[in-house]
């Protein structure tokens, strides 16, 4: 199965994510900023990082690449999309998941392991957990706080996808800290899966993250 | 604009050698580029005939000292690239871009030997964090770091952080990069083909870091934080993240020839020595070089220390493909010159010459042999009243220096790449290199030692890099280091020096661990203070994944085990710093023989099958706080009983908790493997077991003496939070 990575100058992750989805037995191949079309692709991941060096605002100059043309394209043929981090900023800077992730409470950039609760198993990369199931992966962000004006919509429509579990590190609306869209198609997360798929790290629980596309 | 002629810190005797190899008076553009070029900072004229005294051979050795960074052996396909850079005087003027820009320079370094930076470790020192302004500093030191490290994509790892007093106007920003690269792809700083093309990438040439390295080589006053920011240059983490990926990209589709960073001393500093290490000439068009600002002149342009640019010798016929890679990245890029076989570095304006040195001139320039006098002062130990344990060890773990740096480290990124297996906050971060294979590093000092007693505190600067890498279960393989001392030209400074220098080499030789790479940060004195001296020692070590040990206490019932002496050696302690403010006294000496058979102790014990659940170094704060910490981590407590601490008879229970002798490590083992583990050790190293892991105090008796019984809590809430509290 065909994973395109998006890189981004700045993307950071992109190697990460590659190991990670090699690790769940599929052929990753990384995809340009530049490039409009992803059709070769049947999954699609946006690596964590700092693409354009997170200036203007995290995820902002991005968000106006060709390749963000080819990826509402691969949403339109129902192809999952995964967003991590800085992946997860940019598609809710383009408005393909629901609300934004602004700027941390504490204002500071916090690295460290989290216990985070898995609200709905419907999309692809949760297929795999058992729901309300907790999982261990780490943060690394200064711009990862969730915010929505209309969290009852997402409740309503099964769209909170994580949730931090016993603390609200940066200080998300209701500890939010993964959304997808309607479909449930589109996800944004900012813990990374990828850097908990091994235990030798601290935890293999996000392998089920990118083995959940396959199995999809 | 800069006056040509101001600030010119060529000694007399200097510039009557340069009149006389060049046979004539230098214009004032060669005046310039020999300026920088015999600075300390790029020369090390004062510090090199003692650096000799390192040893940097080895079989693991594959480069030493001399260039950019020190590569060493690691696996049958891997080598492991270590470099280490201060910025001190940058950073005392302007915090944040001077710690950013710290970690750009060392980033490059590991980049031009065609490594993959996969970790950073940063050595940092502060004033008290009751002083406003070293509060200032050390929170925007430490945005600096993690604005750039992170942007970057590298794990910031490990590290220190030490408050002092004396670090007040002169903070010490000290950092490790180690990089990995396939041992066949290893490039170098060299021009070694005539008529190949020079072609420099990456940022464009402005006006800043003008007088870096001269700045770098003088002591700060309190004009400079106005008169010298020009002299900081101005880090862009994007750029450099894609000048890296560039660089990657280049060296894996083209001949690359050679390859050099540019940093202190700018193009002249890299460009001569390119040419100079392999006897070649240069010719360089100076209205090629792709500038930031209008109307610099070639002055300007050879002597500033603008970031984030690389120089690239390539064949000609390689050029465009070259810059087509450039461009990929949207990166500034030009063919600058042409490797020539005068020996000379001839710059030209326009087609006409503006420049013409000898390579070897500039990058060769005399060693200066300072006079060395052993100070008059003496460090008389002092008699104290003894204070209750408890107290002590709860002051300890609550004083800035001992407590939890989590506050620092939780704003670095230190998970990316998916390599970091332990994780900060131990005695060494361990990094994994492939399924089997992984390496360990950290980075320490002992300042207050040192002052006390320049050899000891150099040798113990060292011994605890080591013990730190051999408690994660990995065998040192290389040292680097970062010499910070104050003005060379005093030889009370130049003694410290050289007895730091002699101590560490010693402990280096007794390892038969090589030092392959280096920096000296000389002029570490502000308005009269100078710094206490502080040689900060990084060691890589590499060890089997299988044979991690980490320092939390595991399981209940598990023995806890002494390894090394104890001796009454209170001198220079951080129980003395932080319960009676005072640095007095003789420190802890380094035992060579002692330090390494407790080292080969631990390290067998760890590989072979003995039940050892973990390992801690014992070294700032003595057994008291090294048991603290082995309980705080594993959040269970313990039982021990002092009196059977390996020492001389008469010591009183809180020398025994905060000595801080050398050449000692706590372990934990199975209950049941104990006997075994003492058995092992019988006739090679003093040993006991002490007591037993479990419960939820730590519980000090001295025989059938109680001694103290802090609970867990209360100990927790001591270490953690400190920093916090000033931090906010």
């Amino acid at each position: 199965m065909k994973v395109g990575i998006i890189r981004f100058p700045g993307s950071n992750c992109d190697r990460d994510v590659f190991h990670a989805l090699e690790l769940a037995g599929t052929e990753p191949d990384y995809i340009w900023w530049n490039q409009r079309d992803l059709s070769d692709f049947e999954a699609l991941v946006i690596p964590g990082g700092f693409s354009y060096g997170d200036y203007l605002r995290a995820g902002a100059i991005a968000a106006i690449t060709p390749v963000i043309e080819g990826i509402k394209e691969s949403v339109k043929e129902n192809k999952p999309v995964l967003g991590i981090c800085n992946g997860a900023q940019i598609l809710a800077e383009v408005g393909l998941v629901p609300g934004v992730f602004t700027v941390n409470q504490n204002a500071k950039f916090i690295c460290k392991w989290t216990e985070l609760k898995v609200k709905t198993v419907r999309t692809p990369f949760t297929s795999m957990y058992k729901k309300n199931e907790v999982i261990k992966m780490p943060i690394a962000h200064a711009e990862g706080r969730y915010f929505t004006e209309n969290i009852e919509k997402l409740h309503e429509n099964d769209q909170i996808v994580l949730s931090f579990e016993s603390e609200n590190p940066n200080g998300s609306t209701e500890a939010i800290t993964g959304v997808c869209d309607e479909e449930g198609l589109v996800c944004a997360v900012m813990p990374h899966p990828e850097r908990a798929s091994e235990s030798i790290l601290g935890s293999d629980d996000g392998l089920k993250f990118f083995k959940g596309i396959v199995n999809y | 604009m800069l006056d040509d002629g101001d600030r010119m810190a060529l000694t007399n005797k200097e510039h009557e050698y340069v009149k006389k190899e060049l046979g004539r008076e230098p214009n004032s553009l060669e005046y310039g580029m020999l300026d920088i070029m015999f600075s300390e900072h790029c020369s090390y004229k004062s510090s090199r005939p003692v650096l000799r005294l390192f040893p940097n051979k080895g079989e693991r050795v594959i480069m030493g000292p001399g260039d950019d960074a020190g590569i060493v052996e690691l696996t049958d396909e891997l080598a492991l690239v270590i470099g280490m850079e201060s910025h001190n005087h940058p950073s005392a003027i302007e915090p944040y871009g001077g710690a950013g820009t710290g970690i750009g320079g060392i980033i490059r370094d590991i980049i031009s030997m065609g490594a993959r930076p996969v970790a950073l470790l940063d050595s940092l020192s502060f004033g008290h964090l009751e002083d406003p302004k070293s509060r200032y500093l050390f929170e925007h030191v430490v945005k600096g770091i993690s604005d750039y490290g992170n942007r970057v994509g590298i794990p910031t790892v490990g590290g220190e952080v030490e408050f002092d007093e004396n670090f007040k106007s002169n903070p010490l920003v000290n950092v490790v990069c180690i990089g990995l690269v396939p041992k066949d792809a290893i490039v170098k700083g060299i021009a070694p083909n005539i008529g190949d093309i020079f072609v420099l990438m990456g940022g464009r040439t402005g006006r800043d870091g003008i007088h870096g390295v001269t700045f770098a080589s003088e002591e700060l006053t309190t004009a400079s934080e106005i008169e010298d920011r020009p002299a900081v240059q101005v880090g862009d983490p994007f750029t450099k993240k894609q000048v890296m990926e560039a660089t990657f990209e280049a060296l894996e589709k083209i001949d690359v020839q050679g390859l050099k960073d540019l940093g202190g001393g700018g193009l002249t500093c890299c460009i001569s020595e390119m040419a100079a290490k392999s006897e070649n000439g240069a010719e360089v068009e100076i209205t090629s070089i792709p500038l930031r600002e209008e109307g610099m002149t070639p002055y300007e342009i050879m002597l500033s220390e603008s970031q984030e640019r690389m120089v690239f010798v390539v064949h000609p016929e390689d050029v465009d493909r070259l810059m087509a890679i450039f461009e990929k990245y949207e990166l500034p890029a030009a063919p600058v010159g042409k490797v020539t076989d005068t020996g000379r570095f001839v710059m030209m304006q326009n087609g006409e010459v503006i420049s013409d040195l000898p390579c070897e001139l500039l990058s060769d320039p005399p060693v200066i042999e300072r006079e060395a006098r052993k100070p008059e002062e003496t460090h008389e130990p002092v008699e104290f009243e003894e204070v209750d344990p408890k107290e002590a060890l709860l002051n300890l773990l609550s004083s800035q220096n001992i407590a939890s740096k989590k506050w620092v480290y939780s704003q670095y990124d230190h998970e990316v790449q998916v390599r970091t297996v332990v994780k900060p906050g131990d005695d060494a971060a361990v990094m994994r290199v492939d399924d089997e294979k992984a390496f360990a590093v950290t980075s320490d000092c002992n300042s207050i030692h040192t002052k006390l007693d320049p050899y000891h505190g150099g040798a113990g600067s060292v011994a605890e890099a080591i013990r730190n890498v051999v408690s994660m279960g990995a065998e040192p393989i290389c040292i680097a280091d970062c010499l910070n001392f104050g003005n060379p030209e005093k030889p009370e400074v130049f003694w410290q020096f050289k007895e730091c220098i002699r101590g560490m080499s010693d402990v280096a030789k007794r390892f038969n661990t090589p030092v392959v790479s280096g920096n000296v940060s000389f002029y570490n004195e502000t308005e009269g203070v100078t710094v206490n001296p502080s040689p900060v020692v990084g060691v890589a070590g590499l060890m089997d994944l299988k044979d991690i040990k980490t320092s939390d206490f595991k399981d209940k019932g598990n023995k806890i085990v002494v390894i090394g002496k104890t001796r009454p050696e209170l001198g220079g302690s951080e129980y003395q710093r932080a319960v009676y403010d005072v640095v007095q006294g003789k420190p802890p000496e380094v035992l060579l023989d002692e330090e390494y058979q407790s080292a080969k102790a631990v390290l067998e014990l760890i590989r072979g099958d003995f039940g050892v659940t973990a390992v801690h170094d014992c070294s700032a704060g003595g057994l008291g706080v090294a048991i603290s910490e082995m309980a705080i981590s594993g959040n269970i407590g313990a039982t021990v009983d002092l009196s059977r601490v390996p020492s001389p008879a008469g010591m009183t229970p809180s020398e025994i908790l905060f000595s801080e002798s050398h050449g000692r490590y706590v372990l934990t083992v199975r209950e049941d493997a104990a006997e075994e583990l003492l058995m092992k050790l019988k006739g090679e190293v003093p040993a006991a077991v002490v007591g037993k892991v479990g419960g939820e105090s730590l519980i000090f008796k001295d025989a059938e003496k109680d001694v103290m019984a802090p609970e867990l809590e209360a100990i927790e809430k001591s270490y953690y939070g400190v920093i916090e509290k000033f931090m906010a």
